[in-house]
């Protein structure tokens, strides 16, 4: 008798920590938005990625298609290799433009993918050819300075 | 010879440090060598995890919505100086799930579990009914030691993602119902940040390891226990102590290999 009850409080137990599990999965992780087993594999060279990490989100249109899996520096070129996992759903075409972008002023740096007018779609493992680099405020800064600094000496000749 | 005596007292310190970390690693070994009767009667662990896991569930719950409501509470403070309030969400989800929800709820079951599994082996040696258990051939590690090893291990993850989750959910009360942070960018920019691999796993591994190393100090030291009534006390505290120094040990260590930010 005793054993019933008390078997029924560990039952209780163990389906309320799933479950508290699951809503973490569900409600607080992304695990329903964005499934990892269904994915195509795209790589890209950019001279900078700025702040680009491992995890990042990869949108088009603003929608996550994908995540960067892997960040290195490939030593032929000296140019950055990200490779990016894509949900498997969304196929871009051979001209796609990748642009590191950055959410917000001070946000996380993620990869915004523009579609081309391309018939041919990319297929696992291969490159994007078209990139542009992540925005680096201090180069930026140094651009605007420069520019400023070339105005005003041709204003004074 | 005072000298020569500190020096001796010193020598007989580490030896007797070692002997006991010996023995624990062989008690350890052991614990997993005999917890095949642990599965075949599995309801030895089930009257066990009664013990240590449902009954800390009132703790591990209420410290859990607190924790979240003041997490709620002081990250909308901070957030609001940098006009980014929409992000309490990943604040209080992120800080619970990677290292609030795992340590604290190991840390409230250390005191609250290990130090009664400490106790009750303690006091079953001191009263002989350990050495009982031998004469009648039971194999007391066995019998004892691995159902309540198994079922701190199974109990803790399942405590620790309930206190994440409750803490999520006191966040939200404090942020959403009462302050009134916009609902829809309180889940969805906790969802954009939080990954299920990289932050719930991990704070799922994260428990499960602290759960093995506190089920492992208590049970150690209650079995290695002088038999007597100051012997049990002693143990008891050394539990509680020892079990917050490893789990926080522990959280430095797995935080630098899981989170090394790549």
């Amino acid at each position: 008798m005793e054993r019933t009850t008390l078997d029924l409080w560990v039952g209780a137990f163990v389906v309320a920590g799933i479950g508290a599990l699951v809503v973490l999965a569900m409600k607080v992780g992304n695990l329903s938005t964005y499934n990892v087993s269904e994915s195509y594999q795209l790589q890209a060279y950019f001279d900078n990625i700025g702040g680009l990490k491992s995890q990042a989100s990869i949108k088009s249109a603003g929608v996550l298609v994908g995540r960067v899996t892997e960040v290195r520096l490939d030593t032929d070129s000296y140019k950055a290799r990200v490779t990016m996992n894509i949900d498997k759903r969304y196929q871009f075409p051979k001209d796609t433009f990748a642009n590191i972008l950055t959410s917000g002023l001070l946000g996380e740096q993620y990869i915004g993918l523009m579609p081309g007018g391309d018939t041919e779609t990319l297929k696992n493992g291969e490159i994007i050819k078209k990139t542009q680099s992540a925005m680096v405020l201090e180069d930026l800064i140094g651009k605007f300075i420069y520019s400023k600094a070339e105005g005003s000496n041709e204003g004074s000749k | 010879m005072p000298v020569a005596r500190s020096l001796r007292n010193i020598g007989h310190r580490v030896v007797n440090a070692v002997w006991r970390a010996g023995f624990a690693a062989r008690f350890f070994a052991m614990t997993l060598l005999y917890s095949g009767t642990s599965f075949r009667r599995f309801h030895l662990v089930v009257r066990e995890m009664f013990s240590s896991g449902v009954m800390s569930l009132i703790i591990i719950l209420v410290s859990g919505m607190f924790v979240g409501m003041v997490l709620g509470l002081q990250g909308y403070e901070t957030l609001k100086r940098y006009g980014s309030e929409s992000a309490l969400g990943t604040l209080v989800a992120l800080s619970l799930v990677r290292e609030l929800g795992p340590v604290l709820a190991a840390l409230l079951f250390a005191s609250r579990a290990g130090s009664a599994m400490t106790a009750e082996i303690g006091l079953m040696k001191a009263t002989e009914q350990i050495s009982a258990m031998e004469m009648m051939a039971v194999n007391p590690i066995a019998r004892v030691v691995a159902p309540r090893f198994w079922a701190g291990v199974i109990s803790m993850p399942l405590l620790s993602a309930m206190f994440s989750a409750m803490g999520v959910f006191g966040g939200y009360v404090v942020g959403v119902v009462l302050i009134g942070v916009d609902e829809g960018s309180f889940w969805s920019q906790m969802q954009s940040a939080v990954d299920f691999q990289h932050d719930v796993l991990n704070g799922v591994i994260k428990s499960f390891v602290f759960g093995v190393a506190v089920t492992v100090i208590a049970l150690f030291e209650g079995y290695d226990a002088p038999p007597t009534a100051e012997g049990v006390s002693g143990a008891t505290t050394r539990t509680v102590v020892q079990s917050s120094l490893a789990i926080l040990i522990l959280d430095f260590i797995l935080t630098a290999f899981m989170f090394r930010g790549d």
